[in-house]
């Protein structure tokens, strides 16, 4: 006779005595208790299981026990309970009808790699005509809007300047002026070495007011505004605030879509112009204090040898930019489905979208500047 | 009979605003309680507390005959594995499918194999009624009914001795409500639990509940079974049960009650 605290298996008589708790915490053992009883060989006749003893049972016990009586009897052994309480009884007839057939659990089809490939070529192929379609409709809808001027909505205009524009105004101040330090720091020390210390406002003015400025300016927006489009229109349309407006006929691109685009058209240039200045300034501070240019010397010096041209170049770029963040933020945003991981997905997908899109117009205009020899 | 839930001297507020006032509640074991009262009337504050995500101002909740207030995060940890809880909303995990839902709570608090857990966790999401092929799926992809089980599914799963429902059956339809109700009774003695459940439904009153609680004037107003309960005096009861659907609920449940009577 083996004896495991809650069961206890007599091979003479073919009785399994059942006692204690049968359940979920103690589980694991009663589990390896059972499996542990060698069955009578050969294989037939029955075995019974007494439950007198039994405490208390709750669902995962009862689970078990019928798991176990199924394993045994599909070798040929039936398997009998008796003197049950009242309650593990009817448990474990009710826990028996639940589970009479073995569940097969519908398989979920793994595509091969072929598949995939082809899967996600055609869902980027849909996303950007999807993409196009929200372009073209916003675009309609602007139009409807310039048109009739009482349905600008001059409030959220605003809003979406003071929010996205105004108080980034420290953050882009900070990055901006490090950056002009950084870059001093880097081009002077090689400047340094051919006596060539003030050349340092050429290259600095150049490279801070046609590049940096606006492309650092735009990736912290994209990070900071067009992330907070899409959360926000995605957790709208989960509300289904969305629908609402669109059912009191005020439709969403009016009220929430082109606010944000327009807003952030107005703001991303001025925001530029921030940092143009403060990184110039940073530089100056790195000439004066590294490469002894005194304030006087490197003001004197920018506007002589930086054409107004630069300035304008690098400014122009900051409406493109702001289109590809605000319509990038919004479409995602719209996109959203369901649920928080939709939120998540999209709003990675906005940002990373957003910024790599930046870089490449800033690409395309490189070239196009070249070609025009600007 | 012991109280598993007792809520002394309980006291809330929010800014300047008292919730609740001096309120007291007990909760027998094997009993389904229900908790009513008018919109505002703290119904949900307390039901938070009573699941420890709100701290009231003073007072006492003893679960298990453990006080929740003071408990330290073991002891509470110990409470929380014998109590499920259904959320209005389900509060499904939206990246999960409904299979690893339930099995989450598993995973977590059992050292079981996966096979077991597995098992487990089907047989509760058949015990809460839902199709097998359902385990598969994500909550976004099933309806509102099937979500509100696949939520009971995974509050069962650790055969919790108390069971907390938050509107279970608001924002289903009657034929689905009234199932749902049937479940929970089901369950309620297959498993021998103990019921909380928060609601407005008033057939869900009738034919679930033991004993009804009326929460209103920041306490509780009256705890009695729903017969006597219609028939206090209390304005704010009266107004309560007395409206058209709360007529017509009773006389649906009176006519039930004596039709099976025969």
């Amino acid at each position: 006779m083996t004896q495991q605290g809650t069961t206890a298996y007599d091979p003479e008589k073919r009785l399994l005595t059942c006692r204690g708790s049968w359940d979920l915490q103690d589980l694991p053992q009663l589990s390896s208790h059972l499996y542990q009883i060698t069955l009578p060989t050969p294989t037939s006749g029955t075995l019974t299981v007494d439950g007198e003893h039994i405490e208390k049972m709750d669902s995962a016990g009862a689970w078990l026990l019928l798991h176990w009586q199924k394993q045994v009897e599909e070798k040929g052994i039936t398997v009998q309970f008796v003197h049950f309480p009242k309650e593990p009884a009817r448990l474990l007839s009710l826990i028996d009808k639940e589970i009479q057939e073995e569940i097969p659990l519908p398989e979920t089809k793994k595509p091969d790699w072929l598949t995939t490939v082809g899967m996600r070529a055609l869902r980027g192929w849909n996303e950007f005509c999807l993409y196009l379609t929200f372009i073209g409709k916003l675009t309609f809808e602007a139009l409807r809007v310039v048109r009739q001027p009482k349905h600008i909505r001059w409030n959220s205009i605003a809003a979406v300047i003071y929010r996205n524009g105004y108080q980034a105004l420290p953050i882009i101040f900070l990055l901006s002026f490090m950056i002009g330090v950084v870059i001093t720091y880097q081009m002077g020390l090689q400047l340094k070495n051919y006596g060539a210390n003030i050349y340092i406002v050429d290259l600095l003015g150049l490279s801070i007011l046609r590049e940096f400025g606006p492309l650092i300016t735009a990736i912290m927006v994209a990070g900071r505004t067009g992330s907070a489009f899409t959360a926000q229109l995605g957790i709208m349309k989960i509300n289904q605030e969305i629908d609402a407006l669109d059912t009191l006929g005020v439709t969403s691109a009016e009220l929430l879509l082109l606010p944000r685009i327009a807003g952030l058209f107005i703001v991303l240039p001025l925001l530029t112009v921030w940092s143009d200045i403060f990184g110039v300034v940073g530089g100056m501070v790195m000439s004066n204090t590294m490469l002894n240019i005194t304030w006087y010397d490197f003001l004197h010096r920018f506007p002589t040898v930086i054409p107004l041209r630069t300035f304008i170049i690098g400014i122009g770029k900051a409406p493109i930019f702001a289109l590809i963040i605000s319509s990038i933020g919004c479409f995602e945003g719209t996109k959203v489905e369901g649920s928080a991981d939709s939120v998540g997905i999209n709003t990675t997908r906005s940002v990373v979208l957003s910024i790599f899109f930046i870089i490449v117009a800033d690409a395309i205009f490189s070239v196009i500047f070249s070609k025009l020899k600007l | 009979m012991t109280p598993i839930i007792e809520v002394s001297h309980l006291t809330t507020k929010f800014g300047d605003t008292y919730i609740h006032k001096n309120l007291n509640l007990q909760v027998n074991k094997g009993e389904v309680l229900g908790i009513v009262g008018g919109s505002g009337s703290g119904k949900t504050t307390l039901l938070r507390e009573m699941l420890a995500l709100t701290k009231p101002v003073s007072g006492s909740i003893k679960i298990f005959g453990q006080e929740l207030l003071t408990a330290s995060p073991r002891t509470l940890l110990a409470i929380q594995r014998r109590w499920g809880v259904l959320f209005q909303e389900n509060a499904l995990f939206s990246s999960l499918t409904v299979l690893e839902n339930v099995s989450f709570p598993l995973h977590e608090h059992t050292t079981l194999n996966t096979n077991s857990i597995r098992g487990l966790a089907l047989l509760k999401i058949v015990m809460a009624g839902l199709p097998i092929d359902a385990a598969v799926k994500y909550p976004a992809e099933l309806s509102g009914g099937m979500q509100k089980r696949a939520g009971l599914a995974r509050a069962i799963v650790l055969d919790p001795e108390l069971l907390f429902l938050d509107e279970p059956t608001a924002g289903l339809d009657p034929t689905t409500a009234a199932g749902f109700d049937d479940l929970i009774l089901n369950l309620q003695s297959t498993m021998g639990l103990t019921i909380v459940i928060v609601t407005h439904d008033l057939d869900t009153l009738w034919k679930v509940t033991n004993r009804v609680a009326f929460l209103g004037e920041g306490t509780v107003l009256c705890v009695d079974p729903m017969t006597k309960l219609v028939n206090n005096s209390n304005p704010h009861i009266q107004a309560f049960f007395k409206g058209p659907r709360g007529r017509i609920a009773e006389e649906g449940y009176q006519q039930e009650s004596s039709d099976h009577g025969n």
